[in-house]
């Protein structure tokens, strides 16, 4: 029966690359040609499988190493788009595989469920996200001594283009300025300070300090550029803040991304964040023109995110977890790692590969792995 | 109203300061101020600087006055007999010395057509923008910027005739060119620097094109016959130096042949050139190993019992002796004084050195390459009028590195070497390549330099005419007789057992981290330990204290300095992880082995 053999394939196979090779089978298949082309794939399938043995995590680090020698260390520009431009290349990787928190340009990428997808008020909604601060619709601030006030001069023009009246904004302004008594006039905005003992210098600060006082938007969200891809209205942003932004009804929560890992994993959980080092890392050496086999970086994000939270591979991140004293100190900052070894006593099994090539020992890897086991007498 | 600064300082005002600036200069020219006096109008912000301070770089100009040089043909024929000297125009204020700063107050036309009303100075000579040695590169405006560059840089590194009272002097690791010639295509530079008199290159006759794939990346092939005959032979030399160095306690070095108790003496026949005074005698053929110059020193720390009986046995040896892989004939002896008065004896030791495969060649254009094939004059192309190249340079060296000089000068050379006179290759006012073409033609040969060349093995006509042509080339100093290294077995280092570093000590090419690495990649862990096994030992560890113990090679007996007597098993680890050990134990750490049977 040539389902039997197929079936027998399905069992043997991972789902998808059953599927795969599901769909270029033909119509019509003999019972002997069935068992013969699941064998094939069979041993084709298994013959592309790891060997025990193998050094998968060094081949790995070559694999990512050696083509991170020919990237280059630029920055990529939008070219003319906009002022925005993306850390790219070998300085990208290395933010992410040392699992910096701070990235040097954190990116959201926002897609809309459906009306507003096709481009219904794309630019509102862009404003909306947009991080806007007091200094934004004010132009001049001026202190007024006497009273210990700060009046500020509204641009209304602004305002109206941001969609902000009066209202919301002397709302917004009694979250984010504390301590003020918030009065919003026809164009002027008049702030009184509350505590009287403050003297001139205090009410300066003041005044710089609600210069760059929330009204609306996004935190952290400093630029957005609704952009058309394949038929709809994707906003792109520089700044990110992921939670916040799916929280608005008009986001597609199912596609937005951020660059930021850290976030995915806070908002979205750890097996989130291993993918999106994998996406992460594979988008930069596509960019490069390079050819990384994405397996390697699997195996990479996997040892990042083993723990359940996402580590950088630094001294403090992955291999600090080492369980060897002899690979954590043949890595960095050996004295420390041999000083607080002996404080705990701790053993060394010479169990990795590291530690065996310090002693001159034959490292349990490949060849080195196989041993002769012995009946004791 | 302008303010004035001289040399940095505030010192007034000025009405006018563009007038000011102008009226100085005239002063300079005529001689009131001092030449080096250097006068500039900053327009931007009005100030006039006057320097005077030392360390600027100047360089000189011709004066223009109303769009006229004011150096004229009747100048130049003075000083061409001599009637009329270089200071005597800069004292006349013909020729004037600009700074950076009043560079940018002058307009400098490059050739006397180009001066209009405006300009101010007038270029001395298009060669003024390049230095010294840029300026021996013929027909360098044809190069690429970046090749003239690095054809300068290849002559500073040419073998030739350095110094005429070589014979006489002590230099460090210096060449010399038996042979060299006055290059063909020269420049005027040659005549200035009289070239004629430390050449450092000779006239090749150069064929273009491939030979058998042994001038691939920029190899040369070379003609076995054009080397017997002399080329590019030279000589290395390198001195030895000893001195009788003076000690506290009234202890002396001694040159002198080491008498067989002395520490450290080497054998009968390390000595056997040195003469009764300790020093090898002139045109001894010297091996490694062969002592130069006998010294002996006394003992470095003194003991009690030996401050008073200061016999000969206990000085050490301290010869200067041929290090490993160096050979040579003893060119001459010099014996003299130091500065601190002690005796000091050099040793010039000479070594001739024949082109061999590996050894640098180079045109002046930064066509650098090695030595890839010496072919035997027989089997070497041939032209038609029976010539045989001397070198023979591939093709492909040329379309990336634009060197279109290269080619101009196998043009250039060869016609000059038919018309048997130099050609002017001077950068921007060399011969022009049309009327060199013209010449060779006259000359009977093809004008594009094209041969008909014939293989050298079987006397066939190759299908394609071979550029061939004759060109300066240079012997760089770096050769494979200095550079060569293997190793099999050889000297270890004392803390770590591990073989040493660098060709002078004889030591192993290190199998570094990253080529570690490729050796686990590949699973390969047996071929990775013996890589490794060069600091391979065996030691004693005590199984109850997990230290290492002490084996009794007299005994026969191994024992633990902690535990006593104790089970004790030996294992084979890297020296240097035993040093590891040894350093936790200075530390105050225990680090402590716990065995386990292999199997």
């Amino acid at each position: 029966m040539a389902s039997d053999a197929l079936k027998e394939l399905q069992e043997t196979l991972p789902e998808g690359v059953y599927r795969m090779v599901a769909e270029l089978l033909p119509e019509k298949l003999s019972d002997s040609k069935a068992k013969e082309f699941a064998k094939k794939v069979a041993d084709e399938y298994g013959g592309m499988k790891v060997e025990a043995g193998e050094s998968v995590g060094l081949v790995a680090a070559e694999s990512i190493g050696e083509p991170g020698t020919q990237m280059t260390l630029d920055t990529f520009h939008f070219a003319g788009v906009s002022e925005m431009n993306v850390t790219m290349g070998l300085p990208r990787i290395i933010e992410i595989l040392d699992g910096r928190k701070k990235l040097t340009t954190p990116m959201m990428e926002i897609y809309l469920k459906k009306p507003y997808s096709e481009g219904q008020d794309i630019k509102k909604i862009a404003l909306m996200i947009r991080e806007t601060k007091l200094h934004d619709i004010a132009t001049e601030f001026s202190i007024n001594v006497a009273d210990n006030r700060i009046e500020a001069q509204l641009d209304l023009a602004k305002m109206r283009e941001l969609g902000i009246n009066e209202a919301v904004l002397a709302k917004a302004l009694k979250f984010s300025a504390k301590g003020v008594i918030v009065d919003v006039k026809g164009g002027t905005l008049v702030l009184k300070v509350k505590a009287k003992e403050g003297g001139v210098s205090d009410v300066f600060k003041l005044k710089e300090k609600l210069r760059e006082s929330f009204v609306r938007g996004v935190r952290g969200v400093t630029q957005v550029l609704p952009v058309k891809k394949n038929n709809e209205y994707v906003i792109l942003t520089f700044g990110s803040n992921l939670k916040k932004v799916m929280q608005y009804p008009f986001v597609d929560e199912a596609r937005t991304t951020t660059n930021d890992i850290f976030e995915i994993e806070e908002t979205l959980g750890i097996e989130a964040a291993r993918q999106a080092v994998i996406d992460e890392v594979y988008k930069v050496i596509e960019t490069q023109g390079l050819n990384v086999d994405i397996r390697h970086l699997m195996l990479v994000a996997d040892v990042m995110s083993a723990d359940g939270k996402v580590k950088g591979i630094t001294r403090y991140g992955v291999v600090r977890d080492k369980s060897s004293v002899l690979a954590r100190a043949s890595f960095e900052t050996p004295i420390k790692h041999i000083i607080n070894a002996s404080l705990y006593g701790e053993v060394d099994n010479l169990t990795s590969v590291v530690e065996n090539v310090m002693l001159n020992q034959p490292v349990p890897v490949g060849t080195g792995l196989p041993k002769l086991v012995s009946k004791n007498k | 109203m302008s303010d004035v600064y001289l040399s940095g300082k505030f010192v007034g005002v000025v009405e006018d300061g563009e007038a000011f600036t102008s009226s100085l200069r005239e002063e300079r020219r005529r001689g009131v101020l001092s030449e080096n006096v250097n006068i500039a109008f900053d327009q931007s912000s009005g100030e006039v600087n006057i320097e005077a301070a030392k360390g600027r770089l100047r360089r000189p100009l011709i004066v223009v006055r109303d769009g006229r040089p004011l150096l004229t043909p009747d100048h130049v024929d003075k000083l061409g007999r001599n009637e009329l000297k270089w200071s005597d125009l800069v004292k006349q204020g013909i020729i004037e010395y600009l700074d950076a700063a009043e560079e940018e107050n002058a307009l400098v036309a490059f050739f006397e057509e180009e001066l209009s009303p405006e300009h101010t100075h007038l270029e001395l000579t298009p060669l003024s923008m390049f230095g010294m040695v840029t300026s021996l590169v013929p027909y360098a405006n044809f190069n690429s910027a970046q090749k003239v560059n690095t054809g300068s840089k290849n002559q500073k590194q040419a073998i030739g005739f350095y110094a005429s009272n070589y014979p006489i002097r002590i230099d460090m690791d210096v060449n010399l060119l038996h042979n060299p010639h006055m290059p063909v295509v020269k420049s005027v530079m040659h005549d200035i620097s009289e070239y004629e008199k430390h050449p450092a290159g000779q006239n090749l006759v150069v064929a273009v094109m491939s030979y058998k794939g042994y001038n691939m990346e920029d190899a040369i092939i070379i003609n076995r016959g054009s080397i017997d005959r002399g080329m590019g032979r030279g000589s290395y030399y390198r001195p030895m130096i000893s001195e009788e160095l003076r000690y506290s306690g009234g202890l002396v070095d001694e040159v002198c042949i080491p008498a067989k108790d002395v520490k450290g003496f080497k054998s009968e026949k390390d000595y056997r050139f040195l003469e009764e005074d300790g020093i090898i005698y002139p045109e001894a053929q010297v091996k490694e190993g062969d002592v130069v110059i006998g010294k002996t020193s006394p003992p470095r720390f003194l003991s009690s019992m030996e401050q008073y009986s200061l016999s000969a046995e206990t000085r050490r040896e301290s010869s200067a002796a041929m290090k490993h892989g160096e050979e040579g004939i003893v060119d001459f002896v010099l014996i003299t004084e130091s500065n601190e008065g002690n005796k000091l004896v050099q040793v010039k030791i000479r070594d001739q050195r024949i082109p061999e495969v590996g050894d640098k060649f180079s045109s002046r254009h930064g066509q650098k390459g090695v030595v890839g094939l010496i072919v035997p004059e027989a089997d070497m192309p041939f032209t038609a009028s029976g010539i045989t190249p001397d070198l023979i340079f591939s093709p492909h060296s040329i379309p990336t590195r634009m060197t279109m000089a290269h080619l101009i000068e196998l043009i250039a050379g060869k016609t000059g070497a038919l018309a048997g006179r130099p050609v002017d290759g001077t950068v921007f006012d060399s011969e022009p390549e049309e009327m060199i073409r013209k010449e060779l033609l006259s000359l009977g040969f093809r004008d594009n330099g094209l041969e008909t060349v014939y293989n050298g093995e079987t006397g066939e006509a190759f299908k394609v005419g071979i550029f061939v042509g004759d060109m300066y080339y240079l012997r760089l100093k770096h050769m494979v007789a200095n550079k060569i290294h293997s190793r099999a077995r050889g000297p270890i280092q004392l803390l770590t057992r591990q073989p040493t570093e660098g060709r002078a000590k004889e030591g192993g090419l290190r199998l570094g981290e990253m080529e570690k690495d490729t050796f686990v990649a590949h699973g390969a862990a047996m071929l990775l330990k013996e890589r490794f096994d060069s600091d391979r030992t065996i030691v004693p560890v005590c199984e109850s204290c997990g230290m290492i113990a002490i084996y009794d090679e007299f005994k026969r007996r191994s024992s633990c300095q902690v535990c006593g007597e104790s089970v004790i098993s030996f294992i084979e680890v890297s020296y240097a992880f035993k040093l590891i050990l040894d350093e936790f134990k200075s530390l105050c750490l225990y680090p402590q082995l716990k065995l386990r049977t292999k199997y």
